[in-house]
């Protein structure tokens, strides 16, 4: 059984699916996250329908690219021998 | 019965006799003592026990309540796991050093005193040391000397604050510090903070850590950063501080991450993000906020561990760390990466799954107080953790590039290990009133509402979609990255430098000096001085000597033996003296 779960998202046979499946999942995520029942928000942000989306790809990027920023233009990443 | 059996001694003591034992009675009994300690646990009360008085102190060697029955529980849980983990092993030492690590580990949790804290503190560093070195290559032998080293700064700096603060307020009893932040508890926070990883002083964890032995880093991940976590839950509960510190770490741990390629280095630093919630909550000070900071402890520890087992099964069987030369390996690791994932999930905090009912507690802590951007900032952390340990170590380790390794599951008592933390992550997480009923204050907070659930789903969903976009920017990189751990690391070199050129120079120049010019002159000297000892002095002694041994010759014929002679001679001196003091007289 895991190794069947397992192939589905290794084995390049079931890419097509794996794609749709997670296009799926990401689009019902919203749809929940605007039915959803808001007893009380605290922050603006908590009011906004899809907020939550909105927000983690935002910094999943903003990590990604800020991340590298440091690495390379501030010199954080160094050949492995650095210390050598 | 006694009604108080100390789980730390239970695992010092009970270290003893593992070099003697041999074969199945040693991996019995290696099982036997967390089984004992979990039992020890969970038969305490609370009370204190243990007392007595040392140089005119009191010294409570075990105090127990909610907060260190919480921790130790799953300190023994956790030991017990590791325990499995390590099985395989032949060799006593790391059995026997993992022992004393959890028991000082417990040693400190149950500290009633400050002395008795800082022994077992002391303990858990050199234990702990010894799995670093058992690794026992280069790399790994100097990471574990800047380990120590690192850690004894620390010790120093925590027993200075220690001795102040005993002279100031005449007790050493550990408890809440009052009165703001003098000299001695800064001494001690600082002794705290470095042990929990607190950047800038977090370098020696990610430096450490992937470096010893697999079964050993398992262990550390566990315990050094949680106790740390526990004496500041203990002492300094709602110090503002803290809340900024651990917001900052909460994303430090995560940029790093980003640029890192070694697979257990990547884990490493999101300990110090985790960590970073903790240290939040802390700070925060609220019930719901230390609720949720030793909630979080605690699931930690689990999903932790069992990250770090199913990195290390991956560097047991490849013999690989490095993200750049692993890849393809669901096909032959299939359980292992199913078992990993599950931590994965824990610690990104997906609904089910232990992270979901701890982590939050935290970040709805800082929302009631009124603290949005540590909000934020927190949520932004989740998303990072979720890029990393869920998509990105997993993808290049299991996915990815298939780099045609020869690899198979680990040996079954390694995936036994991370079964038990994989059933630990899920129970936790679909049953949380169970955790919440070990927790030191009433819980009033319910994870499973459809806005969080769908809240959590969004954020870590959409993690995902950006990681799929733009999956080529994380590649990993041959590189290394640059801590704090630099400043040290450079620092010494600088220093070698130093000592090795421009000081050893002036030491060669002064003796150059002194051989050329001055060892010359020195010698002429004393061949002069030799020169004038046996031509002048010895010549006027010698001299002096000749003349006196012949006028005593000379003296000597004067003693005749006839006593007429010395009458005369009489006669003429009296006749002399008379003559003498007449023409004197005068």
């Amino acid at each position: 059984m895991i190794k069947r779960v397992v192939d589905f998202f290794g084995d390049e046979r079931h890419a097509r699916r794996r794609h749709r499946l997670f296009y799926l999942v990401l689009v019902l995520i919203v749809i929940a996250d605007f039915l959803i029942f808001r007893e009380h928000a605290e922050y603006l942000w908590e009011r906004l329908p899809g907020w939550s989306a909105l927000y983690g790809f935002g910094s999943c990027v903003l990590l990604i690219f800020v991340s590298k920023f440091f690495g390379h233009q501030c010199g954080l990443m160094r050949r492995e021998d650095y210390y050598d | 019965m006694t009604d108080f059996v100390h789980p730390g001694l239970l695992f010092i003591l009970g270290a003893i006799p593992i070099p003697f034992l041999k074969g199945s009675v040693r991996k019995a009994y290696v099982l036997l003592i967390p089984t004992l300690a979990i039992l020890a646990v969970l038969t305490m009360h609370p009370g204190g026990y243990g007392a007595a008085r040392f140089i005119g102190q009191e010294i409570i060697m075990a105090k127990v309540d909610k907060l260190s029955i919480l921790f130790a529980t799953v300190f023994s849980i956790m030991a017990l796991i590791g325990t499995v983990y390590a099985w395989h092993l032949t060799h006593a030492g790391q059995h026997v050093a993992a022992f004393v690590y959890v028991g000082s580990a417990l040693g400190v949790v149950f500290a009633g005193d400050y002395l008795t804290l800082f022994l077992f503190w002391e303990g858990m560093t050199f234990a702990s040391a010894y799995l670093v070195f058992a690794q026992r290559s280069d790399q790994a032998l100097r990471a574990g000397f800047r380990y120590l080293m690192v850690h004894i700064t620390g010790s120093v700096a925590l027993l200075g604050g220690i001795i102040l603060h005993g002279f100031a307020t005449g007790s050493l009893l550990f408890g809440p510090i009052e009165g703001g932040l003098g000299f001695a508890t800064c001494l001690i926070l600082a002794g705290f903070l470095l042990n929990a990883a607190v950047p800038p002083l977090n370098a020696w964890l990610t430096d450490a850590y992937p470096e010893a032995t697999v079964t050993g880093a398992v262990f550390m991940s566990a315990f050094t950063t949680k106790t740390a976590v526990y004496v500041l839950a203990r002492a300094f509960p709602g110090t503002d501080l803290l809340v900024w510190l651990g917001t900052v770490m909460a994303l430090y741990g995560v940029i790093y991450a980003v640029l890192e390629n070694d697979c257990r280095r990547l884990l490493a630093y999101h300990i110090v993000s985790q960590v970073g919630y903790m240290v939040v909550g802390i700070g925060i000070g609220t019930e719901m906020a230390v609720n949720g900071a030793v909630s979080h402890a605690f699931a930690h520890i689990l999903y932790k561990a069992l990250l770090f087992m199913g990195a290390g099964a991956v560097i047991h069987v490849t013999g690989r760390r490095k993200l750049t030369e692993l890849g393809g390996l669901y096909r032959t690791m299939p359980v292992t990466l199913a078992l990993y994932m599950v931590g994965a999930f824990a610690i990104s905090a997906f609904p089910f799954f232990s992270g979901f009912v701890t982590k939050s507690m935290v970040v709805a802590a800082a929302g009631q107080d009124h603290r949005a951007l540590v909000v934020l900032a927190l949520t932004m952390a989740s998303s990072g953790t979720f890029l990393h340990t869920g998509l990105k170590l997993p993808y290049y380790m299991f996915f990815g590039t298939d780099q045609g390794l020869e690899a198979r599951e680990p040996p079954r008592n390694m995936l036994v290990a991370m079964g038990m933390a994989a059933v630990l992550c899920i129970a936790i997480g679909v049953f949380p009133q169970t955790l919440y009923a070990l927790l030191p204050y009433p819980v009033d907070f319910e994870p499973y509402t459809g806005v969080h659930v769908t809240e959590s789903l969004g954020v870590l969903m959409f993690t995902a979609l950006g990681f799929v976009m733009f999956l080529r920017a994380l590649d990993p990189e041959n590189t290394i990255s640059i801590d704090t751990d630099w400043f040290y690391r450079m620092g010494a070199r600088r220093f070698m430098w130093l000592a090795e050129r421009p000081l050893a120079r002036y030491e060669k120049a002064v003796s150059d000096v002194s051989e050329t010019a001055a060892l010359p002159f020195l010698h002429g000297m004393a061949r002069a001085g030799l020169r004038i000892d046996l031509h002048g002095v010895d010549a006027f002694v010698n001299g002096v000597a000749r003349s006196i041994l012949r006028g005593g010759l000379a003296l000597r014929r004067l003693q005749s033996g006839v006593v007429t002679h010395y009458a005369l001679a009489m006669i003429a001196g009296v006749i002399a003296a008379i003559a003498v003091f007449a023409v004197a007289w005068r």
